[in-house]
């Protein structure tokens, strides 16, 4: 079939973002220790309650093993044979704005396409960009402070504002939590950290761009957003890694904390090296992201759009402890070639009259697998507890797989918990009927399927939804073949 | 424009198009009828390049160049339209978007500027008047949870949105009542021109009492058996397609005999 043959060629096109920027690093030793440990801690010249805290994190990851059950298949990681820290060499005189950032360094971030310039101004964002582990610029900071907003690298809040870290730190997701969560906590690099004062509404979209440079660098990031009473916030995430043959992993934790009254939408486009099209390389993600609705009627929200990465394994949950208080979890997740992703949502509902909405679009393609896997929790003093769930699996070609798992345990009887899913192919037929009008056949499975993702692309801010939409249309094409 | 010479077409091995010959002009309506499973969903379909059939002999010129060797995309940019029987649903995705898409698709393909979204509202605006559809259905999916004679309006819509130059109209009668049946005949009728030609694939007469073709052919087990001008139609009507086949039977068998015949004589 031509339409077929012509998928085939686009199949083969390569990752845009894969280049490598030549910058002289600060790298520690190779593997993993305690004395690493107490480097990176002293590195990032960390209060004493920090390295405490990493040391105990340490201790318990040498506890566990890597955990066994999710869907994914891919040879055992050597934990030793990695670089846990790797910051540009200028880190260390601290650039204070653009102008002292390494030009090498800003045209990275120009190939990406983050607007770290000026024109963000115009764009209302505000970027913490992490390179490596280290974060390097931080925008817009001085009109956020005005409002009181703190919104700046994770080790410079560990510097500037440790009892906010003190006291949030780990209070969502626990250094025990697990194998990959306690490693983080032992070695996270950098993050970002976002505060936001009662009663405010954070007047722009707060960014921030990860990717991965160094080789053999494992990506340990950390963020820690707490929306403090009746404040709102709007953050997004959005990362990129260059193309290497070997897998580099990513363990990253993301704690968020709404107290009462507050809300935060946090929204991720994940574009991590996938690998090449015969499954080399890629990122393996590990990624531990946690929400806490802490107070009364507060409300978190997650969505994702997940095209990248050869190993996802990814459970972005909220805990609804607040009376009346709402979670939701949006997601998109794309697998073509041997990409493999095992992800969903925890929704645990402990406050009464909370309620949830999970809404997962799975598209696999290629040799592409793809596991829902989502647990709704309603515990026994969750009076009239809602969840509606969503899961719908869309299939390109037939070499692909999608997997659904759901869980639900309910304690209460006054819960309402609804489950849906379905699975579809693109239809031959769908096609047809769109070449036939006229429609090339790549545009009309990047239609096809932004029209299947429709739902949960309307959750996300206008500029990162029209950036998904074209990821899709790039991480899809040759899936039909 | 159209010139079909003895094609033969097969699914999974199946022979389902044994020999059609079959030629349309610029400005002509052609009727296909013929009972079911006599190939002319097949017809239409591989007309417009749906790859499940594989053409095993003949060919298709359209004008002038060999329609086989084109994709649906190229086809549909070069003038080839089908309304398909069964209009496909694709969800989230706007009648609206789906119908910019493809008419800008085909725009630049000819090397046209495309639409921008408020010219593209006031053509479509314009054309849903006319074949009485209401705004509404452009927020909608497309096709989905459409009625069937929405779904039979809304290819007629793309028809006359799109202007192609060859229109085949895949049984888009069918399913209809009688009101719904005059729009989409006046739908039809205003796309008639000297410069278009329309193939209507049809079960029953009925449609050709509003748009009356210049040719009617009946196609059966692969093959057209009778060829005639609009009374063919009525004629069928009166005494069904078996009033067809044993004609060209019958047909057939003098023209044998008469083979015989010459060839026996001394």
């Amino acid at each position: 079939m031509t339409t077929t043959k012509q998928l085939d060629e686009l199949i083969n096109r390569e990752y845009q973002h894969g280049f490598y920027t030549q910058l002289e690093a600060d790298t520690i030793p190779l593997g993993l220790n305690e004395s690493t440990v107490r480097l990176i801690s002293a590195k990032k010249n960390e209060p004493a309650f920090m390295l405490e805290w990493r040391l105990k994190a340490y201790q318990h990851w040498l506890t566990l093993s890597e955990p066994t059950w999710p869907n994914l298949h891919y040879p055992p990681i050597d934990y030793q044979h990695a670089y846990y820290y790797s910051a540009p060499k200028s880190e260390k005189t601290g650039p204070r704005d653009l102008s002292e950032i390494d030009p090498e360094l800003l045209r990275t971030y120009e190939k990406l396409g983050i607007p770290l310039r000026e024109q963000q101004v115009l764009a209302g964002v505000a970027v913490d960009a992490v390179f490596d582990s280290v974060s390097v610029a931080t925008t817009f900071k001085q009109k956020l402070s005005t409002l009181g907003i703190i919104f700046c690298p994770f080790s410079e809040a560990v510097q500037k504002h440790p009892e906010l870290v003190q006291q949030y730190l780990g209070s969502v997701v626990p250094y025990t939590d697990n194998f990959f969560a306690s490693l983080n906590a032992a070695v996270f690099s950098d993050g970002s950290f976002c505060y936001i004062p009662p009663g405010v509404r954070c007047p722009m979209e707060l960014s921030t761009y990860f990717r991965i440079n160094a080789k053999n660098t494992g990506q340990f990031e950390r963020t820690l957003i707490i929306a403090d009473k009746d404040s709102y916030v709007s953050y997004l995430e959005g990362c990129t890694a260059p193309m290497r043959d070997e897998n580099q992993l990513h363990a990253a934790v993301v704690e968020l904390i709404a107290l009462e009254g507050a809300r935060i939408k946090y929204a991720t486009v994940q574009n991590w090296y996938p690998g090449d099209k015969d499954g080399k390389g890629g990122i393996y993600n590990f990624v531990t992201k946690r929400g806490d609705c802490r107070g009364d009627r507060s409300h978190i929200s997650w969505t994702q759009v997940e095209t990248g990465s050869a190993i996802t394994w990814k459970y972005p949950s909220v805990i609804l402890r607040g009376n009346g208080s709402v979670g939701e979890f949006y997601s998109v997740a794309l697998t073509n070639h041997h990409q493999q992703a095992d992800t969903g949502t925890k929704m645990i509902h402990i406050g009464q009259d909370t309620k949830s909405t999970v809404l997962s679009k799975g598209i696999s393609a290629g040799y592409g697998q793809n596991t829902y896997r989502g647990l709704i929790k309603v515990l026994s003093g969750a009076e009239n507890a809602r969840n509606y769930t969503q899961c719908d699996s869309l299939l390109l070609g037939s070499k692909c797989g999608a997997h659904t798992f759901p869980y639900i345990e309910v304690k209460n009887p006054s819960a309402k918990v609804e489950h849906e899913a379905s699975t579809s192919r693109i239809g031959e037929d769908q096609l047809f009927y769109c070449t036939q009008r006229g429609i090339p056949p790549e545009d009309a499975v990047s239609m096809i399927v932004s029209g299947f993702c429709k739902a949960v692309f309307q959750e996300l801010p206008m500029e990162f939804a029209v950036e998904a939409q074209k990821l899709l249309g790039v991480s899809l094409e040759g899936g039909t073949g | 424009m159209l010139s079909i010479k003895n094609l033969h077409a097969s699914i999974d091995g199946k022979e389902i198009l044994r020999g059609i010959d079959l030629e349309v002009k610029a400005g002509e309506v052609h009727a296909i009828m013929g009972p079911n499973a006599s190939g002319k969903t097949t017809l239409a379909q591989l007309l417009a390049g749906r790859a499940l059939y594989a053409v095993t002999a003949g060919s298709v010129q359209y004008l002038g160049r060999d329609l086989l060797s084109m994709t649906p995309e190229q086809r549909a940019c070069e003038g080839v339209f089908l309304a398909f029987q069964y209009p496909v649903e694709i969800p989230g995705i706007s009648n609206a978007l789906f119908l910019k898409t493809a008419l800008n698709a085909i725009r630049k393909y000819h090397l046209l500027p495309e639409l921008d979204a408020m010219d593209f509202l006031s053509l479509v605006r314009e054309r849903m008047k006319r074949v009485g559809m209401d705004d509404a259905m452009l927020l909608r999916a497309v096709n989905e949870g459409f009625s069937g004679g929405e779904k039979k309006r809304n290819e007629i819509l793309q028809l006359s949105v799109l202007q192609p130059k060859l229109a085949i109209l895949d049984e888009t009668d069918s399913g209809l009542d009688i009101d719904a049946l005059k729009l989409i005949a006046d739908g039809i009728n205003d796309m008639r021109d000297h410069e278009r030609a329309i193939i209507l694939v049809t079960h029953y007469q009925r449609l050709l009492d509003y748009v009356v073709p210049d040719m009617v052919h009946v196609l059966s087990q692969g093959r057209i058996v009778k060829s005639g001008g609009a009374d063919l139609a009525k004629n069928l009507e009166q005494h069904g397609y078996s009033w067809v086949n044993t004609d060209a039977i019958a047909n057939q068998a003098i023209q044998n005999s008469q083979i015989t015949q010459a060839n026996q004589a001394p």
